[in-house]
């Protein structure tokens, strides 16, 4: 059941993320992004992940997924255009993948098994994060919150120098 | 026999699942799952039919006029009229439009409302898919609303469809904040995520009258004033319809779409509702629990309801009362207004919890909320700033 379903969701994420890279017009590139996004919190989901499946779908789909939208829409005047294939990216591609699985294959973790682990429900991670993890938790809500003002800041400026 | 009326339908469900034994695991999984989605497609389904003529029917009483009255007694065979005309329209795709996403969008849309409709408990026992997250999935599931609106604005290919699109994906995701925010409260002082134990928390009443409701609290009140004004914004609804303003964008990112397409954005808008609906009632009138303890023999899905059809009567009577707001009003609400009060109302939860939640914690609650709504509106008051209108060439 279980290996069906990684079967089927893998195919789904793999050519959702092929027609991310090879599709010629970029909303349709991107859409099929957020497609992959989904496919990658679904097998959150079937780990038993539940919250972060959840939080895959929320971040990525719900934000990330709006803001390439709205980024390709904002910068670019043909992006209804097709673009042409370019080999450079598919040279890059690769290189990078290469580095990975070099890099992923010499990771001594990885010939460890994985350790049996309690089912994680949402009131256990809540606890996790407010006791053992709560500098970094506290260090990312700084973080955000100086880009926000950033954000503000970047806005006000532009209503400044029109007036 | 009241405890046989609540349960019913569990049970329903309980008599039609043996009829599978013997079939393997995941069958017997997949049709449960199968029989919640369907009672679920039912009852909304027979709401929307509803609610679209009794919404036509209290317009048409508050503007002194009949509304649709010629289908049926009162009118209200008026929805499969309407449904068929829907049905036998039409369906127009525009040559310039990009056909697999001017496709998508309506099946997207209408999938997210209808997903979001799942965690909702609808009674004692009644809640489709409790998982403990339910809360994080509601909200998931509705920020992929965004992208699919913005898949019917650009895909239509039509320059009035993009800005109402534009205008939308703004606006919701101004108002997203204010709405997940306003939840935080409900889940701090519950400790959970799932709306099944929000709504547990709610039970019991003070002195046999008085439910243990969030609303009745200064900070679930104020909180569910501004989660039901930010519902409103995340459902397109008047007056804060300025994403498909008819006199304006024709009808925003649903202008190229036509027949059954159409329908279906509509369904999705009033599944919308409902869901927003739904989850104020969960996390602040006390979900499917009775208002007073003597109440309690009737039925608890029947509660629920009649909480559910009271917010959308709201829903109807704002729509029927108050014009449509400027883009830039929403926006200025949001940010100036909308978002410290939310904040307000979590410090707000905060101080009602420290203080040991009976009286003195009421009144410490209501005391941080007035005055952060007092300075508020004394810092963004605008009206000195207006200076007598002068006409250049109107005079």
């Amino acid at each position: 059941m279980s290996t069906a379903a990684f079967i089927v969701i893998a195919i789904l994420i793999l050519a959702a993320a092929l027609a991310a890279a090879s599709l010629p017009t970029l909303i349709h590139a991107a859409l099929s992004f957020a497609v992959a996004f989904v496919g990658i919190a679904a097998f959150f989901f079937l780990l038993g992940a539940e919250f972060v499946g959840l939080v895959q779908v929320f971040v990525y789909v719900g934000a990330v997924a709006v803001l390439i939208v709205f980024t390709i829409l904002l910068t670019r005047r043909d992006a209804t255009t097709p673009d042409k294939f370019n080999w450079g990216g598919v040279v890059i591609a690769i290189a990078v993948f290469n580095g990975l699985v070099w890099a992923i294959f010499r990771t001594p973790a990885l010939s460890i098994g994985a350790p049996q682990i309690e089912p994680l429900t949402v009131k256990r991670i809540g606890e996790v994060l407010m006791t053992d993890y709560v500098w970094p938790l506290q260090c990312v809500g700084l973080v955000l919150t100086a880009a926000l003002i950033g954000a503000l800041i970047l806005v006000m400026e532009e209503k400044n120098s029109k007036s | 026999m009241n405890d046989f009326l609540d349960q019913i339908f569990v049970r329903a469900k309980q008599m039609l699942l043996p009829l599978l034994t013997g079939a393997p695991d995941w069958v017997i999984q997949l049709a449960s799952s199968l029989i919640n989605i369907f009672a679920l497609l039912g009852v909304f389904l027979t709401l929307f039919a509803l609610i679209s003529v009794l919404e036509r029917k209290i317009l048409g009483r508050m503007q002194n006029r009949y509304g649709p009255n010629r289908v049926g007694p009162f009118g209200l065979f008026q929805p499969v009229a309407d449904g068929i005309k829907m049905l036998i329209k039409e369906d127009i795709v525009p040559v310039r439009a990009d056909k697999v996403v001017h496709f998508l969008a309506p099946i997207m849309i209408a999938a997210t409302a209808i997903l979001a409709l799942g965690v909702i408990p609808y009674g004692r026992n009644m809640t489709p898919f409790a998982i403990d997250g339910g809360i994080l999935f509601f909200f998931a599931v509705g920020s992929t609303t965004e992208l699919a609106v913005f898949m019917a604005g650009w895909g239509s290919n039509n320059k009035f469809s993009m800005l109402g699109a534009m205008r939308a994906i703004a606006q919701m995701i101004s108002y997203e904040l204010p709405l997940i925010i306003t939840t935080f409260p409900v889940v701090m002082v519950v400790g959970a995520l799932s709306p099944d134990a929000i709504v547990a928390a709610q039970g019991g009443y003070a002195l046999g009258v008085m439910p243990h409701w969030f609303v009745t609290t200064p900070w679930g009140a104020a909180a569910f004033i501004l989660f039901f004004v930010s519902g409103l914004v995340e459902s397109n609804r008047t007056p804060f319809d300025v994403p498909e303003g008819e006199s304006e964008i024709v009808a925003g990112h649903m202008t190229e779409y036509s027949g059954f397409k159409y329908a279906t954005f509509f369904m999705a808008e009033y599944f919308g509702m409902f869901a927003i609906s739904g989850l104020a009632v969960t996390l602040f009138l006390g979900g499917w629990h009775a208002p007073i303890a003597g109440l309690q023999f009737i039925p608890s899905y029947v509660w629920f309801f009649a909480k559910l059809s009271a917010l959308l009567f709201v829903y109807i009577w704002v729509r029927g009362t108050l014009p449509r707001t400027r883009v830039d009003q929403i926006m200025n609400f949001a940010w100036k207004f909308m978002l410290p009060m939310a904040f307000t109302c979590l410090v707000s939860a905060a101080v009602w919890h420290y203080q040991g939640r009976g009286l003195a914690g009421w009144l410490w609650s209501l005391g941080v909320i007035v005055v952060v709504y007092v300075a508020l509106s004394r810092l963004i008051d605008t009206r000195k700033k207006f200076a007598t209108r002068t006409y250049r060439f109107a005079e």
